[in-house]
């Protein structure tokens, strides 16, 4: 006899790290229920299912949370073994993947947080270091990608696609709002040629915010961080 | 069986989680120590992205930081699994671990820096360690898993036994057993598992180590 499979998922679609929640659930095919938190006004459901940080995303699966969305996307990964393989089998690779996960979680999106949050000399000095780490994963992803142009489909879509499709998959609209190159497709010809092609896989389109939506929330979080600072 | 080797800093709680599984597991390994004011080619060599240990060499294949190491023991040398079998109760103890990561933080930076600075990470660190009483330890549990040791205690190694050394050395009081009682079984529970006492570095050297850091930094501020 089946169990009942209840899945809910609490999210914004404000947070990147929400997204990859999403996606991850969504290119495994699993139906969920999902609560769109305003972060001003958190559910009681979120603070009791994540009381140490009160954050989204939280995945409750049965009734029971898990919180921290690396974590969240592992065990989704375990716990249901259809569609695409998030992760690889292989311990080796494995490690790999998660050496990669770390570094673009920890690395890429706090530089960048810094880089939309600031301007003048701190924004110039988190920007060279985006570029820095960019040039850093790209020859990271060499090793995974040895021939030049990745073919990305929702049936081979990794770990490594969600987290960078939920930093940068956007970063024309990043470009616009901040007047600077974040992608140069002649620095980092891989990782240009990576996003475009998970930008172009139906599920990422589908699940992509309308343009101006995306704009505005990017102009806000923009606005709002440089007239705190400068308070 | 290929060759393990793990490259490291004895004065690491990062270097110590790892020498930690590898003990639990029983898992034959040859020790470098690395001068991390001199690093040595191998170390730029197998780490070239972070240049940081602890790195584990398996068969001539390097893994890198130690969350990812201590993974790729439990799911390499399954014997002795670190982790929960149940995909839930493992998911719950790999948010714990990630907070062990962040905690840490803190800790190291209570000893590096002085004035307000110090008194935010000092505070910082109790918070968390009031959240892992509140939340992550559960009364009566011996350790984070139940009553057998696992990843989740190793990863906290830094609370169990760097902590005290850092306060000792700073004066700061982050710790204090009566505000923490589940914290304090803990960890003296942690600190009685022979091979856990067996790779915890002996805290005189620890002492002696981060005083004379502490010097060092207090005499960089006051030039």
């Amino acid at each position: 006899m089946e169990e009942a499979n209840n899945v809910r998922f609490h999210g914004t679609w404000r947070s990147p790290y929400a997204k990859r929640v999403e996606l991850a659930l969504k290119l495994k095919g699993i139906a969920f229920e999902y609560v769109e938190e305003d972060l001003n006004n958190k559910s009681p459901s979120l603070i009791k299912f994540n009381p140490v940080y009160k954050k989204v995303p939280v995945l409750v699966h049965n009734g029971k949370p898990i919180a921290e969305s690396l974590c969240i996307i592992e065990y989704i990964d375990e716990t249901w073994k259809i569609g695409p393989q998030l992760l690889p089998q292989d311990p080796y690779r494995r490690a790999k993947v998660r050496f990669w996960a770390s570094f673009i979680h920890h690395q890429l999106y706090e530089t960048m947080l810094t880089v939309m949050k600031t301007a003048g000399e701190a924004q110039e000095k988190a920007i060279n270091q985006v570029s820095e780490k960019l040039q850093v994963l790209e020859e990271g992803m060499q090793e995974f990608y040895p021939n030049e142009v990745p073919s990305i489909t929702t049936q081979n879509m990794g770990i490594l696609e969600i987290l960078i499709c939920c930093l940068l998959g956007p970063y024309k609209l990043q470009e616009q709002v901040l007047g600077i190159q974040i992608i140069n497709p002649e620095r980092t010809p891989l990782i240009f040629s990576w996003l475009t092609a998970i930008n172009q896989v139906p599920l990422v389109k589908e699940s992509a915010p309308a343009e101006e939506k995306t704009l505005a929330l990017l102009k806000f979080v923009r606005d709002i961080a440089l007239k705190s600072s400068s308070a | 069986m290929a060759a393990v080797k793990l490259l490291g800093a004895w004065v690491s709680p990062y270097n110590c989680r790892v020498i930690c599984a590898l003990k639990l597991k029983g898992i034959a390994y040859e020790y470098m120590e690395e001068d991390l004011l001199n690093k040595s080619p191998l170390l730029l060599q197998y780490n070239p992205v972070h240049k940081k240990i602890p790195v584990l060499v398996h068969g001539g294949r390097s893994i890198c930081e130690s969350a990812v190491i201590l993974r790729y023991i439990d799911e390499t040398w399954p014997e002795n699994p670190l982790l929960p079998a149940d995909p839930y109760e493992r998911a719950v103890a790999l948010f714990w671990i990630k907070f062990a990561d962040d905690t840490t933080f803190p800790i190291a930076m209570m000893y590096l820096i002085t004035g307000e600075e110090q008194k935010k990470a000092a505070k910082e660190c109790s918070e968390m360690l009031e959240t892992i009483e509140e939340h992550g330890l559960v009364e009566g549990k011996k350790f984070f898993g139940g009553d057998e040791i696992n990843m989740v205690d190793i990863a906290f190694c830094s609370v169990a036994h760097w902590l005290g050394v850092i306060e000792e050395v700073t004066g700061l009081k982050a710790f204090e057993p009566h505000k923490f009682p589940k914290l304090n079984s803990w960890i003296l529970n942690f600190k009685s598992v022979p091979v856990i006492k067996e790779s915890l570095p002996d805290i005189e050297t620890m002492l002696a180590f981060f005083k004379g850091r502490r010097e060092m930094v207090l005499a960089s501020k006051s030039s």
